[in-house]
C-alpha cells in the first residue's frame, strides 16, 4: 500500500480523497494555487505544495508542477480528483515514466473513452446500445446542418472533448444548429483547446442514468448499481439519487451487464462511470463513460456502504476487489443536492467572494456534507462555484428527501449567493416527489426561470409562530436592562400581531416554565427552544415536532428563511400595529430602464447601438464569467438610448451597461 | 367642583383633539402620525405623564386672541423606554404647523429643566413649520431659550433629535445641538433656508426634497445621522437606540444580559485581510463578529463612508466603535470622515462609553480640495477627540497604521489603554513604495536596486514588531481571538479613572 499520495485537486474532493487517505493512514500531499493558500485543502494535507498561479491553467493543470510536486514531496501515487487533470492520458503517461502511480485507469481507456466518437464506435463492439447520430467529426456549420438533416430533428451537437455540460447545444432547426455549432466549437475551444464537434439525435424526455462500475488489475469488474442524474439546468446536473426510481431490476441488471463489457472492452481498471440516456420505455442508450471519480459518487457509497475512492488506492496499488458481483448490496435511497455559489432568482448567475458565514448541516449516519470551503473561504472566479455536495440517506426515497430538506433548512450561507432555496424548492416539488424526473425536468417546471413564486408554499403558521417567538426573546431581553425606574419596570405583554405580505396575524405569546405556549389562530402550539439571541439558526420544537428556520433581524424586520422561502415578518404589538397600517407603501426604485450585468464578469461584447430599437428576446450583451459566455436579452421592446460601458469592461453585479428610453 | 372637574374633561378633550379631525387626517394622509400617536409609540405602553396639557399661547395680535388650542402645539412630559426614564416632546404640526410660540418654547424648556435635575435623556420629535411669526420677537426668544438649554444640557444627559417633518430656520439650531439627529425619509427636511428664498437670493432651483431631505443630510451634508423609511420605523428604532445610552454623564452605560459567549472565537477573521495589501476588505465584517450577537447600530453609514461610527455592546454593555473602511477611499481619513469621528468620539467620551477603535489607515487623502477645506483643522478635530477621551480606549490595528494617521486613530500616544495588532499589521510612516522613493532617492532610476530597498524597508517595518519593541503595541494577537481579548480588556477597564486638568474647557479647532 501507498504511504503517501499526491491529490491534484483543489475543493471539495480533495478534501474528500484526503479523508478517505487519514482513515487508511496515507500520508497526503495538496497542490495549492496562488488563490488557495488558505483553502481548506491546503490545510487539511499533511503537506502542500505551491504549483503556480491562480487560473488552472497556470497551476492545477500543469502536468510538469504536479509531478515535481510528487517527487519533492516523495509521493508515490497521485489521485487526480475530477476534472483538471482527471481524465487526461499524457498525465498518466508521465506519472507512469516518473514512477508514480496514477489512481484511475490506463492511459489507453482514458484516451479510447475521452474521445466521444470512438468511445462511441468502441460501445457499439461491445454490444451496448448507442444513440443514432454521425460519428464523424462535422467540418462546419452547413456539414452539421446536413448531417442533422440525416439523422433528423431534434440533434444534440456535442464537443468531442467535452464533459459537464460545456460545448453542448440543441437544435430544433437548421438555423438553430448551425448556430449550435458555431457555439459549441468557440466554447470547445476555449474549455478543452480542442475544436472538434459531433451531432446525434436528441432524445425527448430523457432520463440520464447512469452505472458506477468497479475494476482491478486482476480482471474483476463490478457493477455498483446506478445513479438517477435527470435533474440537471443546462446539462449541469443538479439533484442526483441513487438508485433510480425509474429502474426495474431487469433493466438494473442489463445496463449493468453492458456497462461491465465496455469496461472490460478496454481492459478497464479502477473506478468508472458508464452514462446512459433513457427514454420512457426504458430504452436505454450508451452516452459516454467517465473514466474517473465521478461528482456524485457519494450516494453510491451511501447505498453500498462502499468508499470508492479508498478501492481506487487499493486497486491502484495492486490489490483484488474484496468483493464480488453478488456481495454488492444496494441499502435505502440516497439524495445529492450540489450547492453552488450562484442566484436561482437571477437566471442561476455564478456569485463569487468572501464566505462571511458558512455553517453547514451537522453530519450524521444521514446527513453528509462534501466540501471544500469554510467561514472565511473565498469562492473565487478562477474555478467552479460549487461550494458542496450535501448527500442524505433514508430507508427509502421519501425518508431520503426529508432529511434533505431539514438539512437545507440547517445550511446558513452568507457573503456569495447560492442557491438553497432552489434546492429546497426542488424537493418540495411534486412532480420531483412522484419520481417523474427528466433532464428536462427544471426547463419545463422553471419555463420563465426559477421565481420567488416558484417556492412551494406550506402553512406560513410556523414561521408567524417563530417570528412572534424571536421578537418576544428580544423583547424580554430588553426588559432587563439596567437603570429601570423602581417599581415602574417594562412589563413585556403577551399580546402581538405578526405582519406577513400584508397579512396582519394576532398572536398571544404566553411564557411557561420550559418554553412558550402560543396562540393563534384558534390553534394552540407548545413551544420549547433555547434558541441564543443573535444565532441564525432558530432550532424549537412545536408540539414535539422539531423545526428550524434562519432568523436575521434587519431594522424593525425579521427574515426567516425556511423549505427555500423567505418570509419577511414584522412583529408589532397591536397599537403598534394600528399606526402601522397608517405608513404610506412605498415603491421600490425603478431599474427597469437600465440594463445591469447580472454578475461580476468581462463585457465581451455590445450588440446594439445607441438609439437603437429593440424587440424582446433581442440579444443586447454578451458578458463572460466563469468561462461561460452569457447572453443578456431584451426583456421588452425598446429603444436603447445611451450605453454606458464598453465592450471589454470589466463588470461588477447590478453595474449598468446600457440605458433605455 | 363638579364643574371644574367637567371643564378639566373638555379641556383634556380639546387638547387631546389637538387641530382637530381634519387636520390629523390630513397628517396622516402625508403618511405621517400625531405627536401623541409618535409619544405612545416611541415609550412603553401606558407610561406616559403628559404636562402642561392647559398651557395656551398669550398672543393677542393678528386675530390669534381668538384662536387658542390647550398644549399650543407641544405635547410634553416623561415616561419610560425599557422601564428606563427619558423626557420628551412631540410637536404637534396640526395645532398652528407646530409652529414655536413663547409658550410652545416654555413647554420645552421646562421638560429639558428636569431632565438636567434628574439626569436622564431629552428626545424631540420635532415637526414644525417654524417660529409662530404672529408672535414676533416672543417666538424667537423661545428658540433662544431652548438653544441656551440645548448647550448647557450637551455632555449632561443625552438629547436626540428627531425630525418627523419640517425643520427650518432657526429651528434648525436645536436639533443641531443636540447629539444626535435622525429623520424619516420622505416627510422630513431640514434647511436653514427654503427652497423659496434660495430661488430669489442664488437662483438656484431645487426642492426641499433636494434641498434637506433625510437622503440630502443623511448622505451629503451628514448633519443627520441615520434616516427611516417611515415614523413607525423610526420610534421603534428609536427605542433601540435608547438602550445603548446611559442617562447622564455621571452612568456607566446600561447594562443587559449577554447570551453571546465571551471567548468566541471566529476562525474565519483569519483571512479577512487580504494577501495582497491594495486589496481592500470589509472592516464591518470584523465588527459584525466581535460585538454581541453581531448587533451592530452605524451611525451615518451614508456619509464619509471611509470611517465607520456606531454602537456595539461587548459582555452586554455599550462600546462605541470606530473603523478605518478599506473598502471606501482605502479608509483614509480626510475632511468628512475626521468630522464624523471626532464628534462621535466626543459623544463616547462624555458619557462613559469605552472606545473600541479598528485600524487600518494609510493616511490622509491629499489633494488641494481637502488643503483648500482646511482638512488641517479638521484632522486636528479627530486627534483632539481622542487624546482628550478619558473613556477606556481599546485599539485593534489590522493592517496599515501610517503617518500621521496611526497618531490620530487612538495610539499609545494619546493615552491609549490596551493597543493590539494583528499580525498583518504595518505600523510606519507610509507604505513601503512610497518611503523607498524618498529615502533612497538617489536610486529612483534603477528598478532592481528599488525592488531591492522596498523589499527591505517591508521586511522590517512592514510589521508590528517595530511598534511592539517599542511598547507602542501591547500584544500581537490571531484575528481569530480578537473578541475574547477585546472583552477582556474592557473588563479589565471597567473602573479606569483618569482626569483632565481642570479648565473652563479646552478649545478644540472647530
Amino acid at each position: 500500500m501507498f504511504k503517501k499520495i499526491l491529490i491534484a485537486n483543489r475543493g471539495e474532493i480533495a478534501c474528500r480523497v484526503i479523508k478517505t487517505c487519514r482513515r487508511l493512514g496515507i500520508r497526503t500531499v495538496a497542490v495549492y494555487s496562488d488563490a488557495d493558500r488558505d483553502a481548506l485543502h491546503a490545510r487539511m494535507a499533511d503537506e502542500k505544495v505551491h504549483v503556480g498561479a491562480a487560473p488552472s491553467a497556470a497551476s492545477y493543470l500543469v502536468m510538469e508542477r504536479i509531478i515535481e510536486a510528487c517527487k519533492q514531496t516523495g509521493a508515490e501515487a497521485v489521485h487526480p480528483g475530477y476534472g483538471f487533470l482527471s481524465e487526461n492520458a499524457a498525465f498518466c503517461e508521465a506519472l507512469e515514466a516518473a514512477g508514480i502511480a496514477f489512481i484511475g485507469p490506463a492511459p489507453h481507456a482514458i484516451t479510447r473513452m475521452g474521445d466521444k466518437i470512438t468511445s462511441k464506435r468502441l460501445a457499439q463492439e461491445a454490444g451496448v446500445n448507442t444513440v443514432p447520430g454521425h460519428t464523424g467529426v462535422i467540418a462546419d456549420a452547413d456539414h452539421a446542418a446536413r448531417v442533422a438533416a440525416e439523422i433528423g430533428y431534434p440533434v444534440m451537437l456535442k464537443a468531442s472533448a467535452g464533459g459537464g455540460g460545456k460545448g453542448m447545444r440543441i437544435a430544433w432547426d437548421a438555423a438553430e444548429c448551425r448556430d449550435g455549432f458555431e457555439r459549441a466549437s468557440s466554447e470547445a475551444r476555449s474549455s478543452f483547446g480542442d475544436d472538434r464537434v459531433f451531432v446525434e439525435k436528441y432524445i425527448e424526455e430523457p432520463r440520464h442514468i447512469e452505472i458506477q462500475v468497479l475494476a482491478d488489475t486482476q480482471g474483476h469488474c463490478l457493477y455498483l448499481g446506478e445513479r438517477e442524474c435527470s435533474i440537471q439546468r443546462r446539462h449541469q446536473k443538479v439533484i442526483e439519487e441513487a438508485p433510480s426510481p425509474f429502474l426495474d431490476p431487469a433493466t438494473r441488471q442489463a445496463m449493468g451487464e453492458q456497462a461491465v463489457a465496455l469496461a472490460r472492452a478496454v481492459d478497464y481498471r479502477s473506478a468508472g462511470t458508464v452514462e446512459f440516456i433513457v427514454d420512457k420505455e426504458r430504452n436505454f442508450y450508451f452516452l459516454e463513460m467517465n473514466t474517473r471519480l465521478q461528482v456524485e459518487h457519494p450516494v453510491t457509497e451511501l447505498i453500498t456502504g462502499l468508499d470508492l475512492v479508498e478501492l481506487m488506492i487499493r486497486v491502484a496499488a495492486g490489490e483484488a476487489l474484496p468483493l464480488t458481483q453478488d456481495e454488492v448490496e444496494l441499502t435505502g435511497w440516497a439524495m445529492e443536492t450540489r450547492v453552488y455559489a450562484e442566484d436561482p432568482f437571477r437566471d442561476f448567475m455564478p456569485s463569487i467572494g468572501r464566505l462571511v458565514r458558512y455553517l453547514q448541516p451537522p453530519e450524521s449516519p444521514h446527513v453528509r456534507v462534501d466540501t471544500g470551503v469554510n467561514e472565511g473561504g473565498e469562492v473565487s472566479m478562477f474555478y467552479d462555484p460549487m461550494i458542496a455536495k450535501l448527500v442524505t440517506w433514508g430507508k427509502d426515497r421519501s425518508e431520503a428527501i426529508g432529511q434533505m430538506q431539514e438539512a437545507l433548512d440547517r445550511y446558513h450561507i452568507r457573503g456569495v449567493d447560492h442557491n438553497i432555496s432552489f434546492l429546497n424548492a426542488l424537493m418540495a416539488h411534486p412532480r420531483f416527489q412522484a419520481g417523474r424526473l427528466s433532464t428536462n425536468f427544471i426547463a419545463e417546471e422553471y419555463p420563465e426561470g426559477f421565481r420567488p413564486a416558484d417556492v412551494p408554499r406550506e402553512d406560513p403558521a410556523h414561521a408567524i409562530v417563530v417570528a412572534a417567538l424571536a421578537h418576544r426573546r428580544y423583547m424580554d431581553r430588553a426588559a432587563c436592562i439596567s437603570g429601570q425606574v423602581a417599581g415602574y419596570e417594562r412589563q413585556v405583554h403577551d399580546d402581538w400581531t405578526v405582519i406577513v405580505e400584508g397579512v396582519t396575524h394576532h398572536l398571544h405569546v404566553r411564557p411557561q416554565a420550559d418554553g412558550y405556549t402560543v396562540l393563534y389562530d384558534d390553534r394552540e402550539f407548545a413551544v420549547s427552544c433555547n434558541w441564543r439571541l443573535g444565532q441564525p439558526l432558530f432550532k424549537a420544537e412545536i408540539d414535539g415536532k422539531p423545526i428550524c428556520f434562519q432568523v436575521e433581524r434587519d431594522g424593525i424586520r425579521y427574515r426567516l428563511f425556511h423549505r427555500g422561502a423567505e418570509i419577511d415578518a414584522l412583529v408589532l404589538a397591536p397599537d403598534v400595529c394600528r399606526l402601522h397600517g397608517l405608513m404610506p407603501e412605498k415603491a421600490p426604485p425603478d431599474l427597469s430602464r437600465f440594463l445591469l450585468s447580472p454578475m461580476p464578469g468581462l463585457l465581451v461584447k455590445v450588440s446594439v447601438s445607441e438609439g437603437q430599437e429593440v424587440k424582446a428576446g433581442e440579444e443586447l450583451a454578451v458578458v463572460e464569467a466563469m468561462k461561460m459566455e452569457n447572453v443578456l436579452r431584451a426583456q421588452q421592446d425598446g429603444v436603447v438610448s445611451k450605453i454606458v460601458a464598453d465592450a471589454g469592461a470589466s463588470l461588477s453585479v447590478d453595474q449598468a451597461i446600457m440605458e433605455f428610453a | 367642583m363638579h364643574q371644574i372637574i367637567e371643564r378639566l374633561e373638555e379641556k383634556r378633550a380639546a387638547a387631546r383633539l389637538g387641530g382637530g379631525e381634519i387636520r390629523i387626517a390630513k397628517q396622516h394622509q402625508k403618511g405621517k402620525l400625531t405627536a401623541r400617536e409618535r409619544i405612545e409609540l416611541f415609550l412603553d405602553p401606558g407610561s406616559f405623564e403628559e404636562w402642561d396639557m392647559f398651557v395656551e399661547h398669550r398672543c393677542v395680535d393678528f386675530g390669534m386672541e381668538g384662536q387658542k388650542i390647550p398644549g399650543d402645539g407641544v405635547v410634553t412630559g416623561y415616561g419610560t423606554v425599557n422601564g428606563r426614564l427619558v423626557f420628551v416632546f412631540s410637536q404637534d404640526f396640526t395645532v398652528f404647523g407646530g409652529a414655536l410660540s413663547q409658550a410652545h418654547a416654555d413647554k420645552i424648556c421646562k421638560v429639558m429643566d428636569h431632565a438636567m435635575r434628574v439626569g436622564a435623556p431629552v428626545i424631540g420629535l420635532n415637526d414644525s413649520g417654524g417660529a409662530r411669526i404672529q408672535e414676533g420677537v416672543d417666538s424667537l426668544a423661545g428658540y433662544a431659550d431652548v438653544f441656551q438649554r440645548n448647550v448647557m444640557a450637551s455632555g449632561v444627559i443625552p438629547q436626540i433629535s428627531m425630525i418627523m417633518g419640517p425643520c427650518a430656520g432657526g429651528a434648525v439650531y436645536s436639533p443641531a445641538i443636540t447629539d444626535f439627529i435622525f429623520m424619516v425619509q420622505d416627510s422630513s427636511y431640514m434647511f436653514v433656508t427654503g427652497p423659496e428664498v434660495v430661488k430669489t437670493v442664488t437662483h438656484e432651483a431645487v426642492t426641499a426634497e433636494e434641498l434637506g431631505g433625510a437622503l440630502t443630510h443623511s448622505g451629503r451634508s451628514g448633519v443627520s445621522d441615520l434616516a427611516f423609511e417611515n415614523d413607525v420605523a423610526a420610534l421603534l428604532m428609536l427605542r433601540r437606540f435608547v438602550n445603548f445610552l446611559p442617562a447622564n454623564n455621571r452612568e456607566k452605560p446600561p447594562l443587559w444580559p449577554c447570551e453571546d459567549p465571551t471567548d468566541r472565537m471566529e476562525p474565519s477573521l483569519d483571512t479577512l485581510v487580504p494577501d495582497d495589501p491594495n486589496k481592500p476588505y470589509d472592516i464591518k465584517e470584523l465588527i459584525q463578529k466581535i460585538v454581541d450577537e453581531g448587533d451592530f447600530f452605524e451611525l451615518q453609514p451614508s456619509f464619509a463612508g471611509n470611517i465607520i461610527t456606531g454602537f456595539g455592546r461587548m459582555q452586554g454593555s455599550t462600546v462605541g466603535i470606530v473603523a478605518n473602511q478599506p473598502m471606501v477611499l482605502a479608509g483614509c481619513l480626510d475632511i468628512d470622515s475626521s468630522r464624523k469621528a471626532a464628534r462621535f468620539v466626543r459623544f463616547c467620551d462624555a458619557f462613559n462609553i469605552p472606545l473600541v477603535t479598528l485600524v487600518d489607515v494609510p493616511g490622509f487623502l491629499p489633494g488641494t480640495s481637502q488643503e483648500y477645506g482646511a482638512i488641517i483643522k479638521h484632522g486636528a478635530k479627530l486627534l483632539y477627540a481622542y487624546a482628550e477621551a478619558t473613556v477606556p480606549k481599546v485599539t485593534l490595528i489590522t493592517r496599515k497604521a501610517y503617518g500621521g494617521a496611526y497618531d490620530v486613530m487612538s495610539s499609545k500616544h494619546l493615552r491609549g489603554d490596551v493597543n493590539l495588532a494583528w499580525p498583518s499589521a504595518e505600523i510606519a510612516v507610509m507604505g513601503p513604495k512610497g518611503a523607498v522613493e524618498i529615502i533612497f532617492r538617489a536610486d529612483s532610476g534603477d528598478a532592481a536596486k528599488i525592488a531591492a530597498r522596498t523589499e527591505e524597508y517591508r521586511s522590517k517595518f512592514a510589521n508590528p514588531f517595530v511598534a511592539g519593541a517599542r511598547g507602542f503595541i501591547d500584544d500581537v494577537i490571531m484575528p481569530h481571538a480578537t473578541r475574547k481579548r477585546i472583552c477582556r480588556s474592557l473588563a479589565m477597564l471597567r473602573d479606569k479613572q483618569l482626569d483632565n486638568p481642570w479648565r473652563k474647557h479646552g478649545n478644540i479647532p472647530l
